[in-house]
């Protein structure tokens, strides 16, 4: 859909204009939200980006790169908000794999590990309520050069070369940090589930 | 819930899970995983929570939305679009 919209409007269509601004606005919106944390912010970021993609619409010479094309656009606007914000990122963070593995035990002489219960969240249903809360927080919990990938690939779902080109990285980068931006949501979410679970069989 | 971890190379599996995951590991490495799962309780169960993990995300729709465009901001980027598609037309 995003595809077709980006072509009218490429080709001057005026119908189109409304719709495509209001698709990527909120798009845009989503991500800088949930990367700058501040809803002022994030609605700042979404209009410099749709400013940005307008001024430089010529450039965009595939409509089906209109989604990679965008996000660039956008993560460069929401680098520069985090610059100029008392929000500002500190030095890069890196994770290690050590830190993600569960942590482990013994009983009875074999190694255990600690894991919550994931089987008490359904399947299939659109996520709601108090775990969508906790994943929000468990996606601003990791640190920022992590937290843009897993944005990218699994919540806008766009692919590895995708995201690449988006954060100026190689693809090898992109797996390794998704990997670990997976592993540490995880990590938060194991953690608050252990503590539903507690509170649950008090 | 503690799970038992018997054997060693479950560090190993740990780095690999999100290219299995997203079917990217080469079929030698991958089998090698699966052969590690088979008798890797604490394992398999690690994988099914990562996998739940990546579900959630992918079924994530936003809790908030921008609010609606002012006046100001929609005459600004509809003046932005119909500059590029006059530069177009004479470029």
């Amino acid at each position: 859909m995003e595809v077709e919209l980006a072509r009218r409007v490429l080709a001057g269509e005026a119908q189109a204009f409304e719709p495509f601004v209001e698709h990527f606005r909120a798009k845009i919106f989503q991500y800088s939200w949930l990367m700058c944390g501040q809803r002022e912010d994030a609605e700042e970021v979404a209009q410099d980006t749709m400013l940005k993609t307008f001024e430089s619409f010529r450039q965009l010479k595939d409509p089906a790169r209109v989604r990679p094309w965008i996000y660039r656009i956008a993560k460069n606007a929401c680098l520069t908000k985090r610059r100029k914000s008392i929000f500002a990122p500190t030095a890069a963070q890196e994770i290690s794999l050590d830190e993600l593995m569960p942590a482990q035990g013994q009983r009875d002489g074999r190694t255990t590990i600690e894991i919550a219960d994931w089987s008490q969240l359904p399947d299939d249903q659109v996520l709601q309520g108090e775990m969508k809360r906790e994943l929000e927080a468990a996606i601003r919990s990791v640190p920022e050069m992590y937290r843009s990938v897993i944005l990218l690939r699994d919540l806008e779902e766009l692919s590895t070369e995708e995201t690449a080109h988006i954060l100026d990285v190689s693809e090898d980068v992109v797996k390794t940090r998704l990997h670990r931006a997976r592993l540490a949501v995880r990590k938060h979410l194991d953690e608050r589930l252990r503590g539903v679970k507690e509170v649950a069989s008090r | 819930m503690s799970l038992q971890q018997p054997r060693e190379g479950c560090k190993e599996v740990f780095a690999k899970l999100s290219e299995y995951l997203d079917m990217e590991l080469p079929p030698d490495a991958c089998e090698e995983l699966e052969a590690h799962l088979e008798g890797c309780p604490p394992c398999i169960e690690f994988v099914a929570s990562l996998r739940k993990t990546v579900d959630l995300c992918r079924r994530y729709s936003p809790a908030e939305l921008p609010g609606a465009l002012n006046e100001t901001a929609r005459q600004e980027l509809q003046e932005a679009y119909e500059r590029s598609l006059a530069a177009r037309g004479r470029g």
